[in-house]
C-alpha cells in the first residue's frame, strides 16, 4: 500500500502539485485509521491530507481516478465480460486500423436498442448502479478501444458519446416528464437543467469507464502521465481549449480578487508620511509647546494612471480579456484607467468599463461593441498605434503607465515604431506584455523586438501565474 | 505527541455523520472522514469554502456532540499576540507590587521573590489559544476566518497548532492537558502560508449536491412540504449555475425556504420564486439576471 501511496504522490508531484513530506507521512498515517473498503473514504483521507488548496482538487481527482480506479466487486455479468472484450481487443489490433472500430462491439450482452433503453431507465432513476452498467455496455460497444496506444482516451469518449446519441434520449425524457402538458417556463428551465445534470453524470461514468479500461490496458504511470493537464494558474493562454479557457475564466475572480485584498493591504502598511509640522505644534500645545508627540502626515501614494492598448485579433483574443479583466479588478490601485484594443483599427473602450458592475460583462461587450476593424481584420499594429496616436497621445502624462498587450504579428505591414517610442518619450513608463514564449519572439512576422526598443520591458505573459506577478507588481 | 491521548471520540466516519445527524447538521462524506482523521490524527481542521456553506455551524456541531465547550476566536485584521495567546495582567500586577511597596522592600532578595511572584499564572490572562490548551474539559477551539489577519499574526498560531503547547518567556512551556479538536474556518481571500496549510487537514465545503441541498431544508425548517424542499433546490441549484457575482449561499437557501413557509407556501409558481429573490441573492443586477432567466423574460 505505501509503495502504490508513494507512486501516487510522485504522479501527483508530476502534475503540479506541491506536496510536501510532512503531508506524505499524514496520508500514510490517515489510511491507518480508515476502512480501506470504502473508496470515498480512502480518497477523503488522501485529499484531506495532501491537498490544501480547492484549485488543486481537478488534478488530485483526475490523478486519483487513475491510480486508483473503481475495480470493487466486479459482477458476474463483468466478469465474464472482461474475457470476451479482451479477445475482440485483440482481434481489433490484429487486423489493423480500419475493421478494429467495427468489431469494437464485443460482448453480445445487449442489442443497441436495449442498450438505449437501459440509458433511458438509468437517466430517468439518476440510479449510479444502472448507469455504471450502462457506462460499460456502451464501452464495450463503441468505444473501440486499441490497447497499447498512447492516448487519453478523449477520443474514445467522443466516440462512445456519438454513439449513445444523450440528446435524443434527453429529448424524449423530457417530452415524458412533459406528460403531454406543457409547463411554464421555470418549470421547464428546471428540467432542463435536471436532466442536464444526469447526463453530465452519465458522461462523467463513461469517461471513468474508459479510464478504468486503459489503466488496466497501460498501467496507472504511463496513462497518469498523457491525462496529465496543468493546474489552471499553469496554462498556456495563448493556446488554452475551450474547457481550459472556462476553468481559466473561473479561476480569474477569485486570483482578482485576492490581488486587490493584497494591494489594498500592503498599501495601508506602508510606512506613515513625513512629519506633519502644523498638527505636531498644535498637538504641543497640551502639554506646553514641548513637542511630545510628533505628527505625520497621511501617506499619499502616487497612484499612477494605466493606458492598456490591446491586440484583440483572434490569436490573443483571450489573453487580452483576461488582461483587460485584472487590470479593471484593481483599478482602485490606480487613478484611473483607460482601454483601448486594435486588431488594425483602434477604439477606446473605457466607457464599457466605467457603466459594468463585473468588469466580466465589459469584457465580454467588447467583443459585439468596440469599432476595431479598418481594413479586413487582420493584426496592423503600425495602423492601430498610429491611429492611438492621433487621437490619444496628448492624453499621456508623465504619471501614465502605458500597458501593450499583444503578439506583435504585424502580417508583415509597417511597424511605425516611432509611435512606441514617442509614447515612451512622455510617458513614466512602457510595456509590452506578449503571450508568446521568449523563444519565438522576432520570428516570422513577429516584430516585437522593434517596439522593444522603445519600452521600458517587454515581458513574457503566458499563464495567469505571470499575469498576477506582473499585474501585482505594476500597482 | 508527549500528552496521553484522549480516547478516541469516533470509532469510524460513520459514527461521525449519524452523531452529527441528530444534531441537525448534514454532514457528506469528505466532512465526515475529515473529522474523523483530525481527532485520531490530533490534527486541526482548515476549512474552507464561499460564506454561508455551514463552515462555522461545522464546529459548533461537533463542540455539541462531543458535549464539548466551544472556544472561539474570531480573526480580524490587526489582531495581536494578546488577544490571541496571553496577556500579563498588569493592573493586577501593580496592586501586588504596591502593596509589595507598603511592606516595604529593602533588599534584592525582596526583589526576586516579589519578581517571580508577579510572573505567576494568577497574573497571566489566559486568550483564546491558551485557554483552550489550558481547559481540563472537553474543548473545541475554532478559528474563525482565519485568512483576516496579516501573514505574520498567522505564525502566532502555529506553534499551538502543531505542539499544542504555548511558551511563555517568563513562565515556560504551557502544554496541553488535553488534545482539543481544532477547526480554522477561510473564506479565501488571501492565501494562507504554507507552514499553516501544511499542519492542517484541508476540507473545502462547497455548495451541496441537490440531494443534500433538499435534506438540509427538510431538516432545517421544520414543517416544510417535501414538495416544497424539493422545489427550492431545484431552483437554487438553477440559479447556481447562472454566472451571477455572488452565488446564494445555503444559509440564504434556509433563510428563502423559511420565508416560504412563513407565507404558507406548499408549492412555489414563477411568481411567487421571482417575488422572494432578494432573499437569496444579493445584488441587484444578480436578481434582474435571475429574474430574466427564470421567467424567460429577456431585459
Amino acid at each position: 500500500m505505501l509503495e502504490i501511496l508513494n507512486d501516487f504522490i510522485v504522479a501527483l508531484r508530476a502534475s503540479g502539485l506541491p506536496i510536501s513530506m510532512t503531508e506524505h507521512v499524514d496520508a500514510a498515517a490517515a489510511i491507518a485509521h480508515i476502512d480501506l473498503g470504502d473508496r470515498t473514504q480512502f480518497k477523503s483521507a488522501l485529499r484531506a491530507t495532501l491537498v490544501k488548496s480547492e484549485d488543486h482538487f481537478d488534478a488530485f481527482d483526475l490523478t486519483f481516478e487513475v491510480y486508483f480506479a473503481d475495480r470493487q466487486s466486479p459482477s458476474e455479468a463483468e466478469l465474464a465480460h472482461w474475457g470476451k472484450e479482451e479477445d475482440t481487443a485483440d482481434e481489433g489490433s490484429g487486423d489493423g486500423q480500419g475493421s478494429g472500430e467495427g468489431s469494437g462491439g464485443g460482448g453480445e450482452h445487449l442489442s443497441p436498442e436495449e442498450l438505449a433503453e437501459l440509458l433511458k431507465e438509468a437517466l430517468r432513476t439518476n440510479n449510479s448502479d444502472t448507469r455504471a452498467q450502462v457506462a460499460k455496455e456502451a464501452v464495450t460497444r463503441y468505444s473501440g478501444i486499441e490497447p497499447g496506444r498512447p492516448v487519453g482516451g478523449t477520443y474514445y469518449l467522443y466516440r462512445t458519446l456519438r454513439n449513445l446519441d444523450l440528446e435524443g434520449v434527453a429529448e424524449q425524457l423530457k417530452e415524458e416528464q412533459r406528460g403531454g402538458g406543457k409547463f411554464s417556463h421555470l418549470g421547464e428551465r428546471l428540467l432542463n437543467d435536471d436532466i442536464g445534470a444526469r447526463i453530465e453524470g452519465m458522461k462523467k461514468a463513461i469517461e471513468a469507464e474508459i479510464r478504468r479500461r486503459l489503466v488496466e490496458d497501460r498501467g496507472a504511470e504511463a496513462l497518469a502521465r498523457s491525462v496529465r493537464k496543468p493546474l489552471p494558474e499553469d496554462i498556456d493562454v495563448m493556446h488554452a481549449t475551450r474547457d481550459e479557457l472556462a476553468t481559466l475564466e473561473r479561476a480569474l475572480r477569485p486570483l482578482s480578487r485576492k490581488l486587490a485584498v493584497r494591494l489594498t493591504r500592503k498599501r495601508r502598511h506602508k510606512r506613515k508620511g513625513g512629519l506633519d509640522f502644523r498638527k505636531t505644534v498644535r498637538e504641543s500645545l497640551s502639554t506646553g509647546g514641548v513637542p511630545i508627540d510628533p505628527r505625520y502626515k497621511n501617506p499619499r501614494p502616487a497612484k499612477p494612471e494605466i493606458m492598456v492598448i490591446a491586440d484583440v485579433s483572434g490569436s490573443v483574443a483571450s489573453f487580452a480579456r483576461f488582461t483587460l479583466h485584472l487590470v479593471y479588478a484593481i483599478s482602485s490601485q490606480f487613478s484611473k484607467v483607460r482601454a483601448f484594443v486594435f486588431v488594425d483599427g483602434i477604439d477606446e473602450v473605457t466607457h464599457l468599463f466605467d457603466d459594468a458592475d463585473d468588469p466580466m460583462d465589459a469584457v465580454n461587450r467588447i467583443n459585439a461593441e468596440a469599432n476595431v476593424v479598418w481594413i479586413d481584420g487582420h493584426s496592423d499594429y503600425g495602423h492601430a498605434l498610429k491611429g492611438f496616436h492621433e487621437k490619444f497621445a496628448e492624453d499621456i502624462t508623465n504619471r501614465t503607465s502605458v500597458l501593450i498587450l499583444g503578439d506583435a504579428r504585424n502580417n508583415y505591414h509597417a511597424s511605425e515604431a516611432w509611435v512606441v517610442a514617442d509614447i515612451q518619450s512622455r510617458a513614466k513608463h512602457v510595456h509590452w506584455l506578449n503571450p508568446e514564449p521568449v523563444s519565438y519572439w522576432g520570428s516570422g512576422d513577429s516584430i516585437v523586438m522593434q517596439y522593444g526598443e522603445h519600452c521600458d520591458s517587454v515581458v513574457e505573459v503566458r499563464t495567469l501565474r505571470q499575469l498576477e506577478k506582473f499585474v501585482g507588481e505594476l500597482a | 505527541m508527549t500528552i496521553d491521548n484522549v480516547a478516541n471520540r469516533f470509532d469510524s466516519p460513520e459514527e461521525v455523520t449519524s452523531r452529527l445527524r441528530d444534531v441537525d447538521y448534514l454532514s457528506d462524506a469528505a466532512i465526515a472522514s475529515t473529522v474523523f482523521l483530525a481527532d485520531r490524527l490530533n490534527k486541526p481542521v482548515l476549512v474552507e469554502g464561499p460564506a454561508g456553506t455551514g463552515k462555522t455551524q461545522l464546529a459548533k456541531s461537533v463542540a455539541e456532540i462531543l458535549g464539548a465547550r466551544l472556544i472561539r476566536l474570531q480573526c480580524y485584521e490587526g489582531l495581536d499576540e494578546s488577544k490571541t495567546l496571553y496577556e500579563w495582567n498588569y493592573r493586577k500586577q501593580l496592586l501586588r507590587i504596591q502593596a509589595g511597596q507598603s511592606d516595604g522592600v529593602k533588599d534584592d532578595n525582596d526583589w526576586s521573590a516579589l519578581e517571580e511572584d508577579i510572573f505567576d499564572e494568577d497574573f497571566l490572562l489566559a486568550r483564546p489559544l491558551l485557554e483552550a490548551i489550558r481547559a481540563t474539559e472537553p474543548v473545541v477551539l475554532l478559528i474563525d476566518e482565519v485568512d483576516r489577519v496579516e501573514l505574520e499574526t498567522e505564525a502566532l498560531m502555529l506553534e499551538v497548532l502543531s505542539e499544542y503547547q504555548v511558551s511563555i518567556p517568563e513562565l515556560g512551556t504551557v502544554k496541553a492537558n488535553q488534545i482539543p479538536i481544532v477547526f480554522l474556518t477561510s473564506n479565501n481571500t488571501r492565501e494562507l502560508s504554507e507552514a499553516l496549510k501544511r499542519r492542517c487537514l484541508f476540507l473545502h465545503v462547497g455548495y451541496p449536491d441537490i440531494e443534500r441541498e433538499r435534506l438540509i431544508v427538510e431538516t432545517r425548517v421544520p414543517g416544510i412540504s417535501k414538495e416544497l424542499a424539493d422545489q427550492i433546490a431545484r431552483i437554487v441549484r438553477t440559479i447556481r449555475d447562472m454566472d451571477l457575482r455572488k452565488s446564494p449561499s445555503v444559509s440564504e437557501t434556509i433563510d428563502w425556504a423559511r420565508t416560504l413557509v412563513v407565507l404558507g407556501k406548499d408549492t412555489i409558481d414563477e411568481k411567487d420564486a421571482v417575488e422572494t429573490l432578494h432573499i437569496l441573492l444579493k445584488y441587484q443586477t444578480d436578481i434582474e439576471k435571475a429574474t430574466a432567466e427564470l421567467t424567460g423574460t429577456r431585459r
